[in-house]
């Protein structure tokens, strides 16, 4: 078969009643959760996962797909109407949306990030449906050292080119590869950090500590600031576009689209720079230059696509490699492993019925997510008057729930606390979670490719760079960290390029 | 002292007025109250800060002496009662609304602890 009829059969499987309606509790419950500033798609797929131990694979994922789509819709709501961006990915969003909304235009701002993140979503699953099979196909051809370097890779990206802070990302990222080294080492049988428990030498189920930090760290965080004073929001009717707003969206939102797919299938994935890129970009292109900071719709229509578009992208390194890059990826991940498929290049040859059915219903979701987003709008705007007490006590039920569940052993609650505790440290410090997450998924694979290629090489370090592969990877890492202190001694860093622009601004404004 | 309990809706606006004409026709100061938990991200009965300076400049134009705060992180209820201890305040100017049985069981009625609370006089006005 090929991948056109897979695809077809994928279809068919997504569209069964009760697939269909798993994918409408998907879309709304990602919503909603996208709305709540705080809550997001990966803490809620992370509290979903014991649905795993009697939901159907399928079932599962088309929800979780939802969760992870509608995650990104609810977010460009929130930062429209409140300027608190829901996600870092909707921080552009906000600039220009909420300029938007105070200027009565709230209707249009809504309406053009839905229907560009249903456009960017369409555009992207068919590149992810396209680029994904042949990646895979060519993957299988890899040896263990150039898996091994390409997993080095995406750690050493996600560390060290998202988020602000090097120093920070990294002691996430070594707080994750150590909660990752607990349990018998697989070579020689030996205890490692268990602490003389017998229930650690499994290592500690990655369900716990997902939920630990995603959903404790977090509610604990908001038990420290409850009290605050409400945000003011704009009230909005049914969002709508006039035939102008739609002449100047259709182009951002193609223009987004090519930005973020290539980003976020990147290993180094990410939608900050794709998004911010975009807005650059229609900053400049715009016949309505003067609008920009004020409201502009191309502010809002290109890195929205741009915000989706990277979000079918990562799911490219996550399907073909079994690389995760962002955080709702990686909790998905670890519901693959707890259905007992093992993510990787081999996924495409061994589950092509559920990838494709995933993919599928990628379609589906972000059909219904149109549909349903722009009639219910005033609704999830009402969602943001949930006292958060009430919000946080269901979240911690459904932490303890889950966490219990994956094994019923009452050291898991206990873990669960302290990794709770280290989520909440985590926010206090101001260090990312995405490292600490990725580093725990992928650090036991890296240690087991890393192990592997050196058995096989004889224990020869230089067996690592047999494969031509293995040595791109290893250069093109080199040049990614070098490149921003290359740039800094050439004094032409992005900053002080969007400083010299900001002057220019500065001037053309005091001259006019 | 008057005590108006202030919502940014109808009925904490028809309170206001009533408040108003009550301190006229009293001779005396008026405190404007619009508290909020501070627990959810939205609350719409917190009035925002157009809202505010529409209300100040209103209360100016009436020639009353008032003394407007929004208190956040508080219980309602209980801030319009610990107003109302204070030896010089008269009166408690609230706004009702209509409740169903389970919208009070859930979430309890601010009118309702006030009404029965409250050791000096309490005037609930509906609006208009």
């Amino acid at each position: 078969m090929n991948n056109f009829d897979w695809f077809l059969q994928g279809l068919s499987e997504a569209a069964t009643p009760m697939n269909l309606l798993y994918a409408v509790i998907g879309v709304l419950l990602g919503t909603a959760v996208g709305v709540l500033p705080g809550i997001g798609p990966a803490m809620t797929v992370a509290l979903l996962l014991p649905v795993t131990y009697n939901v159907s694979p399928s079932a599962a994922f088309i929800m979780f797909a939802g969760i992870f789509y509608g995650g990104m819709y609810g977010g460009s709501t929130t930062s429209i109407l409140l300027n608190t961006p829901g996600e870092s990915s909707s921080v552009i969003t906000a600039i220009e949306g909420n300029k938007m909304a105070k200027a009565g235009r709230a209707a249009q701002a809504l309406a053009t990030a839905a229907i560009g993140s249903f456009v960017a979503g369409a555009i992207g699953t068919v590149l992810l449906a396209t680029f994904a099979p042949p990646i895979s196909r060519f993957a299988v051809t890899l040896g263990a050292p150039s898996y091994l370097a390409i997993m080095v890779f995406a750690l050493v990206a996600v560390t060290a080119v998202l988020g602000a802070s090097k120093l920070r990302g990294a002691i996430s990222l070594f707080l994750g590869l150590a909660i990752g080294c607990v349990g018998i080492d697989f070579l020689t049988g030996q205890p490692r950090a268990t602490f003389g428990l017998p229930q650690l030498s499994d290592g500690i189920d990655i369900v716990v500590i997902a939920v630990a930090i995603f959903a404790v760290g977090e509610a604990l965080w908001v038990a420290a600031h409850l009290r605050r004073r409400p945000a003011e929001i704009i009230p909005v009717g049914r969002p709508w576009m006039g035939r102008e707003d739609w002449k100047r969206s259709w182009k951002p939102w193609l223009r987004g689209t090519a930005y973020g797919f290539p980003f976020g299938a990147l290993p180094a994935g990410g939608a900050e720079l794709p998004t911010f890129l975009s807005y650059i970009t229609e900053k400049r292109l715009s016949k309505h230059k003067e609008e920009f900071g004020k409201g502009a719709i191309e502010g809002v229509a290109g890195p929205e696509a741009a915000n989706n578009a990277s979000a079918a992208g990562t799911l490219v390194p996550m399907l073909s490699l079994g690389l995760p890059t962002n955080a709702t990826a990686a909790v998905m991940l670890t519901a693959f492993v707890s259905y007992g498929i093992q993510p990787g290049p081999t996924l495409f040859e061994k589950e092509p019925l559920l990838i494709w059915t995933l993919i599928a219903s990628l379609f589906i979701g972000n059909f219904l997510l149109l549909v349903l987003n722009l009639p219910l709008a005033p609704l999830w705007a009402r969602l943001l008057r949930t006292p958060r007490p009430y919000l946080y006590a269901g979240i911690l039920f459904f932490a303890a729930l889950g966490a219990l569940a994956v094994n019923v052993q009452p050291l898991d609650l206990a873990l669960l606390l302290v990794f709770g505790l280290l989520g909440l440290m985590m926010r206090r410090f101001g260090l990312p979670v995405l490292p600490l997450i990725i580093g725990v998924i992928l650090g036991p694979r890296i240690e087991r490719q890393l192990r592997q290629s050196l058995q096989l090489g004889g224990g020869e370090w230089t067996s690592l760079f047999t494969e031509p592969v293995a040595i791109i990877t290893y250069v093109l890492m080199a040049i990614l960290l070098l490149m921003p202190l290359v740039l800094k001694l050439m004094h032409r860093s992005e900053e002080t390029l969007l400083i010299v622009e900001d002057d220019k601004d500065q001037k053309e404004k005091a001259e006019a | 002292m008057i005590v108006i309990g202030y919502s940014a809706d109808p009925y904490g606006r028809a309170a206001l007025e009533h408040g108003i004409a009550e301190a006229k026709l009293r001779q005396t100061t008026l405190l404007v109250i619009n508290a909020t938990s501070g627990e959810s991200y939205a609350d719409p009965r917190f009035a925002q800060s157009g809202e505010v300076h529409d209300v100040e400049e209103h209360l100016a134009s009436c020639g009353v002496e008032f003394e407007l705060t929004q208190p956040v992180g508080v219980d309602t209820a209980d801030e319009l009662l610990t107003a109302m201890d204070r030896p010089d305040a008269a009166l408690l100017v609230i706004g009702i609304r209509h409740r169903s049985p389970v919208g009070k069981l859930l979430l309890g009625s601010v009118s309702q602890q006030l009404l029965l609370e409250c050791p000096k006089p309490v005037l609930a006005v509906k609006p208009a």
